[in-house]
């Protein structure tokens, strides 16, 4: 098995508030190996971004903590990395696409402006590129992304384009500085439903073509399903299940997965699934060994008290729950 | 959606709902240690201020009071800012001069937060109609001059007193509150919740009080809470050119006019008056600020 | 750029129409008052006939719209009527006085600008450091004082203290002003070349001018640092970053460039706050200007230089209201753009 791209082991981050400290992610684990498309789904507020943003240390210092955990990228800690090693991820190796593509392009600049400068900045070997040389590869970097009429474009203000242009001009702005990793926090989410297809397609396409690997999260799991090779579960601020997206489709083993997949609609008829009872916790005070316990319908003695790590099912299936505590194996984390 | 057992009534839960965000909204207050210090200042201003008569050393010094033996006199032990030129007492004038100015300021307020607001409230949600039109462009013209010079225009053709300046002020603040409620009514015109108001047939007193009105408060309160220092400022501005309270009623800024006259030598009798009048800017800034960060209002 | 034309004709007009309406206003209120002012032009022994018969000619026994139309019509031709004060027509007194707080208020408001903007720059970048909270304190100082203490304060420390400024008038007694091309004085000497009246100009500018952008500088500070702050967290600074675009590239231009624009609306009103507070300043150092001009006739109840003053003032303020309006447009391309869409 190769080394893995990208490791995050033990990650726990705390953001200082009003009232206390909201201990959001509590040991996450996660990995991603080269050229895998890696999928991670979970309702709004379980921590997904965060887990993003920790890794490209996007996250204001106040008001998050990091008490424990690292992150390795090719076995470096990205949490340990001096300024420089960090620039030179960020501009080289890994890019992030965000949620909202009208929040994350700078309203008073031109799209212009913004590609080329990512274009001159994230130049591999330091050399200072010529100004049509930059225009070139921004107007090339927009055809890839399928953006008619660049020339136009890369004049114009985030404004003047419609939604579904500036995510597109956003993945071509991921693509000039990541060559290995590029994560994708709700891509076309904002989007109309054909749009967001589009620009599914779109990511998948380019990630075959320059052998990118691709974290994808989506709250959605039917985008996951066409789109991933493998799915974390995550679940107020951990892992709880990781599996080949067909396995987990199929046979999804925490009660949470279950739930998850039961609640969506059928297209086939058979009326609207049932939703998990209760609500995501409160991480000001959440609650003691597995976060999942007060929802669950499974729930045994010994989940209330210690947090299961992860069991290993089979080769590509692993479950954070007590259920399969006696499944054999190796028992992962920690 | 599962059905919860109700355990309190309606009213009760809105009630305790609200006694928890008054709560909320203390405890983020509190936390900016400066708007704390701003209501403490405010709170000691309005001490001396209402109790002026009975903690002032020497209360005759606010009225008609000479005394020649003590005149001129520095800061002592006995008279803490030392005396002017009659031989008053400062720190008593001072006392009085806040009482003056506070009262000018909440009169102010008080005249043309209603007006202005009720005006916005008008204009914002007709917008378009000609009583936006006539509304607004009648703010234009008020606007179109710096307050401090409409107020001294005003306040120069009508004879010198509180009275008069407060009217002065009135007359050049008030388009203020109906510029910012008129942007914020204009928006929220078009909302899904405002329609829904009107097809329900909701009254238009109704609407523009409660619906639209509400979603103003906080700019109004932050902007009162700003205004209460900039207002006694504009005030012994007036007053330091001779068109507030006149002689022998202590003002803050007609103090420091009078003591220039006898800069560097006699300095504490202009000096202490202004150190006054920062300090009750200061108070009403630092808690406005507070205000603002409490209840979330955009900035710029 | 025809864009812009049309902005400006279309303000120009809507300005036309303001101004109107405040002479109309300003009329009002001056002819409300109390008291004759042909008694007070002629002083109280003046026998009553005079008086009678100066209150014929100025139209003072007629209704209000009467006596407005003869002033509208004399302002049409430039003419504002006699000052009571110095018998001599407003217009020329205007001319006289005006570009002297002209140039003051140009002084004040470019030393405003650049100073408050880069104590508020550097108060943002440093956020939450040593240097941020000393230029708080600093930018509070600056606010809550009034303009006339920090004239007063200036006065005595620079010029009683130290005596190393001077406080009275534009030039030092026994200067000879520069031949009187635009008026402003630093201009005049600039361009007819003599340095040493220039500079002689410039040190008497320099405490009036302080004096009255202090207060309005600490805001822009304070706007400017507060716009930092709120920004430096929004979307678009995690994306430039995540694209490897470096942190000074970052902070000198994506991060600034949104954040002046709430700096430059304010400058409108903190230029205004410039002109009312320069009726003190200009008292308090004897500059012969305009404020100060129509200060007197405030005063003394002088109301065809009450009305032009206003009206002036006015006027200026209106233009820089649309200079600020200009610059906001060119700053922030979200006005004025929003209708033009590029399809998907």
């Amino acid at each position: 098995m190769s080394k893995p791209l990208l490791e995050i082991k033990n990650l726990h981050v705390w953001f200082k508030v009003f009232g206390g400290i909201l201990k959001v992610l509590d040991g996450v684990n996660f990995t991603v190996r080269s050229g895998e498309k890696v999928g991670l789904v979970g309702e709004a507020g379980c921590g997904k971004t965060t887990t993003m943003k920790a890794i490209m240390r996007l996250l204001s210092m106040p008001p998050a903590i990091i008490p424990k955990g690292e992150i390795l990228f090719k076995g470096k800690d990205i949490l340990r990395m001096n300024r420089a090693e960090l620039q030179q991820i960020r501009k080289e190796k890994i890019s992030m696409i965000f949620q909202d593509p009208t929040a994350a392009l700078n309203p008073v600049f031109t799209i212009g402006t913004q590609i080329q400068d990512a274009v001159r900045f994230s130049e591999r070997s330091g050399r200072k590129m010529k100004k049509d040389e930059i225009k070139a590869r921004a107007m090339q970097v927009l055809k890839e992304v399928s953006i008619p009429d660049q020339g136009r474009v890369l004049q114009n203000y985030p404004i003047q384009l419609s939604g579904g242009m500036r995510q597109r001009v956003c993945i071509s702005m991921a693509l000039v500085s990541a060559s290995e990793l590029i994560i994708g926090d709700e891509p076309g989410t904002s989007l109309d439903v054909t749009i967001k297809d589009q620009i599914l397609r779109l990511l998948k396409e380019l990630a075959k073509k320059h052998n990118t690997s691709i974290i994808l999260i989506s709250h959605a799991l039917g985008t996951v399903k066409n789109m991933t090779d493998k799915v974390y579960v995550m679940y107020a601020g951990a892992m709880v299940e990781l599996a080949k997206t067909k396995d987990l489709f199929a046979h999804p083993l925490h009660p949470y997965s279950q739930g998850l997949l039961a609640s969506i609609p059928r297209l086939t008829g058979g009326g609207i699934g049932e939703g998990i009872d209760g609500h995501i916790p409160e991480y000001i005070n959440p609650p003691k060994g597995c976060r999942f316990h007060p929802r669950c319908k499974q729930a045994m003695p010994i989940c209330k008290d210690k947090k299961p790590p992860f069991f290993k099912i089979s080769e590509n299936h692993e479950v954070a729950c007590f259920l399969f505590q006696n499944f054999g194996g190796d028992c992962i984390d920690k | 959606m599962a059905n919860k057992m109700q355990k309190k009534s309606p009213t009760q839960e809105g009630l305790s709902r609200r006694w928890e965000n008054i709560r909320r909204n203390w405890y983020k207050f509190s936390r900016n240690s400066l708007s704390i210090i701003g209501l403490v200042v405010i709170c000691i201003i309005l001490f001396f201020t209402i109790f002026a008569p009975f903690v002032s050393p020497y209360p005759e010094s606010a009225g008609k009071f000479i005394n020649f033996y003590e005149a001129s006199q520095p800061p002592s032990l006995t008279h803490l800012c030392g005396t002017d030129a009659f031989g008053r007492d400062i720190l008593t004038r001072i006392f009085f001069g806040c009482r003056y100015s506070l009262m000018m300021g909440a009169t102010v307020l008080l005249l043309i937060v209603p007006v202005g607001v009720v005006l916005g409230l008008i204009a914002g949600y007709y917008r378009d109609s000609w009583l936006d039109i006539v509304i607004m462009r009648i703010t234009d013209i008020f606007i179109a001059v710096p307050p401090l010079i409409l107020a001294l225009a005003v306040c120069s053709v009508l004879t010198p007193s509180i009275f008069n300046a407060m009217l002065a002020i009135s007359i050049a603040w008030w388009p203020w509150y109906t510029r910012l409620v008129y942007e914020i009514a204009s928006s929220l015109k078009d909302e899904f919740f405002v329609q829904s108001a009107e097809v329900i047939g909701a009254n238009k007193m109704h609407i523009l009080f409660r619906e639209i009105l509400l979603n103003c408060l906080s700019p109004i309160l932050t902007k009162m809470s700003l205004d209460m220092g900039w207002v006694i400022l504009i005030g012994s501005s007036l007053s330091f050119v001779g068109l507030g309270a006149q002689p022998p009623t202590p003002d803050l800024g007609s103090m420091v006019a009078d003591g220039s006259k006898y800069l560097p030598d006699q300095w504490w009798i202009s000096v202490f008056p202004a150190f006054a009048i920062m300090l009750i800017v200061l108070g009403f800034n630092l808690f406005g600020d507070g205000i603002r960060d409490t209840l979330g209002v955009e900035r710029g | 750029m025809g864009k812009t034309i049309k902005f400006i004709a279309k303000r120009l007009v809507f300005s036309v129409f303001v101004l109107v309406g405040l002479s109309m206003l300003i009329f009002i209120i001056a002819r409300v008052m109390p008291g004759n002012p042909a008694r007070m032009a002629l002083g109280a022994r003046a026998p009553k006939w005079a008086v009678e018969r100066l209150r014929e000619e100025m139209h003072l026994n007629e209704p209000l719209y009467v006596q407005y139309y003869y002033w509208a019509k004399g302002a049409l031709h430039g003419n504002f009527g006699i000052s009571l004060i110095t018998r001599r027509s407003v217009a020329n007194d205007i001319k006289e006085f005006f570009p002297a707080s002209l140039e003051l208020a140009l002084y004040a408001g470019i030393f405003m600008g650049i100073i408050g903007i880069v104590l508020g720059t550097i108060s943002g970048w440093y956020a939450n450091t040593w240097v941020d909270n000393l230029v708080r304190v600093i930018s509070y100082m600056g606010i809550i004082t009034p303009s006339f203490v920090f004239a007063i304060f200036f006065v005595l420390i620079f010029s009683y203290v130290l005596e190393i400024l001077p406080v009275m008038g534009r030039l030092t007694p026994g200067v000879v002003p520069p031949p009187s091309i635009t008026g402003i004085i630093t201009f005049d000497a600039l361009i007819t070349g003599r340095f040493n009246v220039f500079f002689d100009a410039l040190k008497h500018l320099l405490l009036p001018a302080i004096s009255l952008a202090m207060g309005p500088l600490s805001q822009e500070a304070r706007i400017t640092r507060s716009s930092l702050v709120d920004n430096v967290q929004k979307d678009y600074i995690a994306s430039e970053r995540s694209c490897g675009i470096p942190e000074r590239t970052i902070m000198f231009k994506y991060l600034l460039k949104p954040s002046l624009i709430p700096t430059i609306t304010i400058y409108g009103l903190d230029f205004a706050a410039i002109l009312g507070n320069a009726f003190l300043v200009e008292l308090i150092f004897n500059w012969p200007g305009l404020s100060r001009y129509g200060m007197n006739a405030m005063l003394q109840k002088d109301l065809n230089a009450i009305t032009a003053v206003v009206l002036v003032l006015g006027l200026v303020f209106i233009i820089a209201n649309i200079v600020v309006d200009l610059t906001v447009g060119y700053l922030d391309p979200r006005i004025g753009l929003g209708t033009e869409r590029n399809g998907e």
